[in-house]
């Protein structure tokens, strides 16, 4: 029955001047996302909202789910499409409409009209009292509430076709990736940072991403399941490139020289530096983390403040006020729960002392963070020359 | 340099078997229960892989039931002769080092009511004649147990342990899981008292997905897949016979030259036990080793399987350590089962606590060479100083 779909959007919507560039934005997110959807799809922009329309048979579960992974989508309305304009056409859709989409047929309604076809020769009241009057006329247990209808239906008639739906589906909201800049995601294998990643492109912004192994520390498998991340994310917010960064070397010389509370920060410190470098190599305008006050020891305010030390960038920390049952629920609301809770253990353990500091006070890590000074600029700069870059699509 | 040396977990097709295997895929790619030339010859592979798999056993190709690999025969031999068989009693005797294809089922028949006891093994992996007499019952109607094992390559005396046993209660079924004994020894079920074998193709360089369970015609057995009636009933579903045809010629060739492979495998063995043992903080599982006579220490053991314990050092950091220098093994101790009188087999055997998760399992084939034993020796005795400096503090 639902040939389109009519896509709302919210936010986009309150822009000024700059507004035709989200919205051309999003109806090209729009067109991505459905390149992987079976059939063919015309993408149409009109004021304020935007029209899918199927060209060819296509599966309509896929298609709702590809649309409700774009960013900007506020909600989308399967549309049933009628060619043929004339009013009695249009009167026996909306009674077929009504027939199909609703198994009870015992509701108050409200019919909502709107002609961009100003030929056409009837006026919006007139079709909405003559819908009205069909919809009551074919089913008995519906009446009209003008004021606090449990449905509104609603036809548009439009240059090439009439249009009837009622129904909405949310979108995941927010705005289209590619509208507000780019940004480097510290990525692991964990719960939290693919769900950080997800949060910071719901505001449009797009993501790339660094992921440190630490063979033999970490397993050919965890890093293929931080691949496997990405690619979950990336559904979302389209292609991302991850480096994955060999720390193993700069893992095992912290290791050496700086005293084991410390080690933890002291590698979160540098992974920092490492992600800044690759960040402004790539043109970022920030990092992203998925930190969370409080949640382990490198996490307090004090960790907090020492490993944002050594960043020029700002940092992006969308889930820092978030309980961990908050996170788990975005993450298995977006899919990367399922692949986050794999136990390849990396074995990293090794580098986590028993009792990590939980208040590090900045000075005396720096101080001791000289004890590195021989070797690491070098190490950093090989870390960064030998990374690997991967190209990440859904 | 790559060294291939987990060929306990699989092993790599020889050639034989990719060439009938891919001629099954490219010509004769008939149903063999179609009723024309082309499902004929497509049978034709069948017969012979079953007459390759009897002969290397000497029993009869009508014994031979081909499944899905080693998982569906243990499974087809332990339900399906308890199903056959719970009129006369629904006692099995196993052992805690089997596995988990043997315990699972066996978990499975518990829940259906029957009862398992789980024979204990000795330091070196070993099924006492005495435990298993102590727990044979009235009502005990089958004895499963390995032939070879599969974490440190004990070779556990079965013909021993199936004559005992059924001098004690004759009419009572012995079932050996030989997945890692077939290909290794020479095995003659009627001779050694076992009814039941299971074998894997894939752990002798054939294909993975198929494997065959020896029965004995005198055993009464159900099948536990139901369909079209393939293999007299026994195992339903159309064959595979690429998987089949690929079997047939890996048991074909495994047992030629055995005597020279075995020869070549037992002094390879010895050799890398002598070189491991000689670097710091190592020891080997699931062996008498006298320094004095290192062959003869290996062969009361398979031939390809060496357990090494690295102390201080966590087996997954080391296996990808090895990994890093393109040698491929395996992490020693098998994840305990959640049956309470289990565990693996090293902890079976007494290993100490610590070295539990500090072993590695190095399995060898005759494609093996010494260049490559002497490169993993090597590498080890590079890597394991370098990962013991880092411990957790």
């Amino acid at each position: 029955m639902y040939r389109a779909f009519l896509i709302k959007y919210a936010e986009i919507g309150i822009k000024g001047k700059n507004r035709f560039i989200f919205e051309n934005m999003l109806r090209d997110r729009i067109k991505g996302a459905l390149d992987g959807v079976e059939g063919e799809f015309y993408v149409v922009k009109e004021p304020g909202r935007i029209y899918v329309e199927a060209k060819s048979d296509f599966d309509y579960d896929e298609t709702i789910e590809a649309l409700q992974r774009v960013f900007g989508v506020w909600a989308i309305c399967p549309t049933m499409m009628i060619e043929d304009k004339s009013w009695d056409n249009i009167a026996a859709h909306v009674v077929q409409y009504v027939d199909q989409a609703y198994a009870e047929k015992h509701f108050t309604f409200k019919a909502e009209c709107k002609r961009s076809d100003k030929g056409y020769p009837m006026t919006s009241p007139e079709i909405c009292a003559e819908t009205g009057a069909v919809l009551l006329a074919r089913f008995p247990g519906l009446s009209v509430d003008v004021h606090d209808p449990q449905e509104r239906i609603y036809v548009e008639v439009r240059g090439n076709a009439a249009y009837v739906y009622s129904k909405m589906i949310p979108g995941p909201g927010g705005m289209p990736v590619g509208c507000s800049g780019k940004a480097m995601l510290l990525l692991s294998g964990g719960i939290d940072s693919p769900v950080a990643g997800y949060m910071i492109a719901r505001r449009g912004v797009t993501i790339e991403a660094v992921y440190f192994h630490a063979p033999p520390y970490t397993s050919e498998r965890a890093k293929q399941k931080v691949i496997e991340l990405a690619e979950l994310i990336s559904r979302y917010t389209g292609p991302i490139r991850l480096n994955i960064v060999n720390f193993t070397d700069i893992q095992l010389y912290i290791y050496d020289k700086c005293p084991h509370d410390e080690l933890t920060i002291i590698m979160r410190r540098y992974m920092m530096r490492i992600a800044e470098a690759l960040a402004e190599k790539s043109g970022c305008h920030g990092l992203v983390t998925g930190e969370s006050i409080g949640q382990v020891a490198s996490q307090t305010m004090q960790s907090l403040a020492a490993t944002n030390a050594v960043c020029e960038l700002p940092v992006y920390r969308p889930l820092i006020a978030f309980d961990k049952q908050d996170i788990v629920d975005i993450a298995e609301k977006i899919g990367t729960y399922e692949t986050s809770i794999q136990p390849f253990e990396d074995c990293c353990t090794i580098f986590v002392a028993k009792h990590p500091v939980t208040k590090p006070n900045g000075n005396i890590i720096a101080k001791h963070e000289g004890n590195l000074r021989e070797e690491i600029d070098q190490m950093v700069k090989t870390a960064l020359e030998t990374a690997e870059m991967v190209e990440v699509t859904p | 340099m790559e060294v291939y040396l987990d060929n306990s977990a699989t092993t790599k097709p020889c050639q034989s078997v990719r060439e009938i295997m891919w001629k099954t895929l490219e010509e004769d790619f008939g149903n063999p229960s179609s009723m024309y030339k082309k499902g004929v010859e497509a049978e034709r592979y069948l017969r012979a892989a079953g007459d390759q798999a009897a002969k290397s056993l000497k029993v009869q190709p009508k014994e031979i039931i081909f499944t899905s690999g080693g998982t569906e025969a243990n499974n087809l031999a332990l339900m399906g002769t308890a199903l056959a068989n719970q009129r006369a009693g629904k006692h099995i005797i196993t052992t805690g080092i089997e596995h988990p294809s043997v315990h699972n089922p066996l978990a499975f028949l518990e829940e259906q009511g029957f009862s398992v006891t789980y024979l204990p093994v000795d330091s070196l992996g070993h099924v006492r004649k005495e435990d298993l007499l102590e727990a044979v019952r009235e009502d005990t109607i089958l004895i499963s147990v390995m032939y070879v094992n599969n974490e440190i390559g004990a070779l556990e005396p079965i013909a021993e342990l199936a004559k005992a046993a059924k001098e004690k209660k004759p009419g009572i079924l012995f079932h050996s899981d030989a997945v890692q004994g077939y290909g290794k020894y020479r095995i003659f079920p009627k001779k050694e008292g076992i009814d039941l074998l299971s074998v894997s193709a894939h752990k002798i360089h054939g294909p993975k997905g198929v494997g065959f369970l020896y029965v004995s015609e005198k055993v009464k057995i159900k099948p536990i897949l139901f369909g079209g009636g393939q293999q007299k009933g026994m195992r339903s579903g159309t064959e595979n016979v690429p998987g089949i045809a690929g079997l047939g010629a890996a048991a074909e060739e495994i047992y030629q030259d055995h005597a020279e492979k075995t020869e070549k495998l037992y002094d390879f063995k010895a050799y890398f036990i002598e070189e491991v043992l000689k670097l710091e903080g190592t020891s080997v599982n699931g062996i008498a080793w006298d320094p004095a006579d290192p062959k003869g220490s290996v062969e009361k053991t398979a031939p390809h399987i060496i357990s090494v314990s690295f102390a201080g050092i966590r087996s997954e950091v080391l296996l990808h350590a090895l990994e890093e220098k393109g040698i491929y093994v395996s992490a020693g101790s098998a994840c305990a089962s959640n049956h309470p009188q289990l565990s693996g087999t090293l902890q079976a055997i007494g290993v100490n606590r610590e070295l539990l998760d500090a072993t590695l399992r190095f399995s060898l084939s005759a494609d093996n060479t010494r260049e490559e034993l002497d490169y993993t020796l090597s590498a080890l005795g590079e890597l394991l100083p370098k990962l013991r400096r880092f411990v957790r503090r």
